[in-house]
């Protein structure tokens, strides 16, 4: 018996210690990311930092003003959620209510697919196929642009927000589409006048989990859009907040280097801001 | 009294297992019709060919007819929509959308292109009063129909049926998930609404089928054993099978 006791609290001693490893890593990665974030920000100015629209980290003067990167990539996941979350929403209807049991099992494995291409790839295809696409579509010299990095990016989120929103569009109960059947309601009324409404919360972390996922992109953006930190322009090379880093930080140095860490600390505040607005959409799902 | 629903023949099946044998059944309008019998015998089944909403499960094989005004509703110049307007359903756990009382009534008359707000508000006014629900709801119209309780959930799930003027309500076993007051209060209105419709009610509950039905039908095994006046066949049942599931014996 006291044995037995002695293991159960060994093993309870060996989660919590599991546990707080996890814990402890986004403790030391916030804490390192603003000590190491502060500096530059002190030394260029909130203001000219955060506004300054030119960023030229290795001229003679150097100038860290990285208002570009955050309007690009506010701009671009703006874009894919535009074009991503009416896709993926309407998809995820079909596929939680209307399509048939064969089709549906083809599609969702599709979806699951999607979900497991690694970004190298998206941003390979999309440098390949779409980049000249877009080039010769819109007669533009370079189609490495704003544009194409949206179009990539409103595919990337697409699974995200097929798989969350039918999970909570298979998660309304049966008895209320039922109740509209048998007021004469036809299932495609009744899916998005009563179905719909009741999986508003669940829809809505998954747009949620979909910005979330388009602001972090990294690789596939920067294989597409150019990497040039001009201000955001549909039809121009730009670069986003994660590219910004990805790109210097290999050669940085100095100011340069600290102000790389201050890009990095602006993004983790975003991704905190989305974090908690999925908690919010998330909480209010269960009650 | 006219008949206002009869079934020819009825037989179904859930994949390869019949689940109703041959049902032949008339329904007289504005009356109770009581449907009982032990737990799977099929009476639940029954109720829900009435309106149709067994073509929502996909293995179930239907053949016979069911007449309703002289038009077999399995026919396929039918329109299932415009059948299940005229013959609403109340089920068996209160299943109000989330959403307010009010949207709640008018989800039916919406539904069917009713966009006046003057006449949205007559016509939810009327169907809570006719559902004895009026004076408890009529200053909280707005809140959330999930924050009450059980049996008023029910009466206003029975509001949202009568919004749609139907012509027939059924009901399967509406009082099962209620308390004995809440139930009490769905049986008169019952009682209350024969006066303007013809309800066909399934029940476990074999005193509810004396206390507010009119005729009786007893299902065993999928068939329809014994159907007559609810007050002969609890008294007078003609058949072994009756008598012995109404004293008790098994179910």
């Amino acid at each position: 018996m006291k044995k037995n006791k002695m293991i159960e609290r060994a093993i309870h001693g060996v989660f919590l210690i599991l546990g707080l490893l996890t814990f402890g890593c986004v403790l030391l990665i916030t804490i390192y990311l603003v000590i190491s974030g502060i500096p530059a920000i002190t030394e260029i100015g909130l203001f000219d930092f955060l506004f300054g629209t030119k960023w030229a980290s290795t001229a003679d003067e150097p100038s860290y003003g990285i208002l570009p990167f955050i309007l690009t990539s506010i701009y671009g996941t703006a874009g894919a959620i535009l074009l991503g979350v009416p896709i993926g929403f309407f998809a995820a209807v079909y596929l939680s209510k209307l399509a048939n049991p064969k089709v549906k099992a083809f599609m969702e494995g599709a979806v699951s697919l999607l979900a497991g291409i690694p970004s190298v790839v998206y941003g390979l295809v999309g440098m390949l196929v779409l980049v000249p696409a877009v080039r010769e579509i819109f007669n533009i010299p370079d189609g490495a642009s704003l544009f194409s990095a949206i179009i990539v990016l409103a595919i990337m989120i697409l699974p995200s927000i097929i798989k969350v929103s039918m999970t909570a569009l298979e998660a309304v109960p049966k008895e209320y589409e039922d109740a509209s059947l048998a007021l004469g309601a036809t299932p495609v009324e009744t899916y998005f006048r009563v179905s719909v409404p009741a999986a508003k919360s669940g829809i809505a972390a998954a747009v949620v989990l979909g910005v979330g996922r388009a602001i972090g992109e990294a690789m596939a953006v920067m294989m597409v859009s150019g990497n040039v930190p001009n201000m955001p322009s549909l039809f121009q090379s730009v670069r986003f907040l994660t590219t910004a880093v990805a790109s210097e930080m290999s050669y940085s140095s100095g100011l340069q280097q600290q102000a790389l860490f201050s890009i990095a600390l602006v993004l983790f505040l975003f991704i905190m801001l989305i974090n908690a607005t999925l908690n919010f959409f998330l909480k209010k799902e269960k009650d | 009294m006219s008949d206002i629903m009869t079934a020819k023949d009825l037989s179904l099946w859930y994949d390869k297992t019949q689940a109703l044998k041959n049902v032949n059944i008339t329904i007289p309008e504005k009356s109770i019709t009581a449907f009982i019998g032990p737990s799977g015998c099929g009476k639940s089944t029954f109720l829900k060919t009435l309106n149709r909403m067994n073509d929502l499960i996909p293995s179930v094989k239907i053949i016979g007819e069911v007449c309703y005004n002289g038009q077999n509703i399995y026919d396929n110049s039918v329109d299932v929509n415009e059948l299940r307007r005229e013959i609403g359903m109340v089920f068996q756990k209160p299943n109000p959308f989330p959403m307010s009382i009010y949207d709640n009534i008018a989800y039916g008359p919406r539904t069917h292109g009713i966009k006046s707000k003057v006449k949205l508000d007559e016509i939810v006014e009327q169907s809570l009063r006719d559902a004895a629900i009026w004076d408890e709801v009529k200053d909280r119209l707005k809140k959330n129909a999930l924050g009450m309780s059980g049996g008023q959930q029910q009466r206003l799930c029975i509001a949202r049926a009568l919004a749609v003027k139907p012509k027939i309500l059924l009901m399967d076993e509406p009082t099962s998930a209620l308390d004995p007051i809440s139930t009490s209060r769905i049986e008169e209105l019952a009682i209350e609404l024969k006066k303007s419709y013809t309800i066909v009610i399934v029940t476990h509950n074999m005193q509810q089928a004396v206390r507010i039905s009119d005729n009786t039908a007893f299902f065993l095994l999928g068939e329809l054993i014994e159907y007559g006046e609810t007050e002969k066949l609890f008294s007078q049942p003609t058949d072994k099978r009756t008598e012995d599931y109404i004293t008790g014996r098994f179910g």
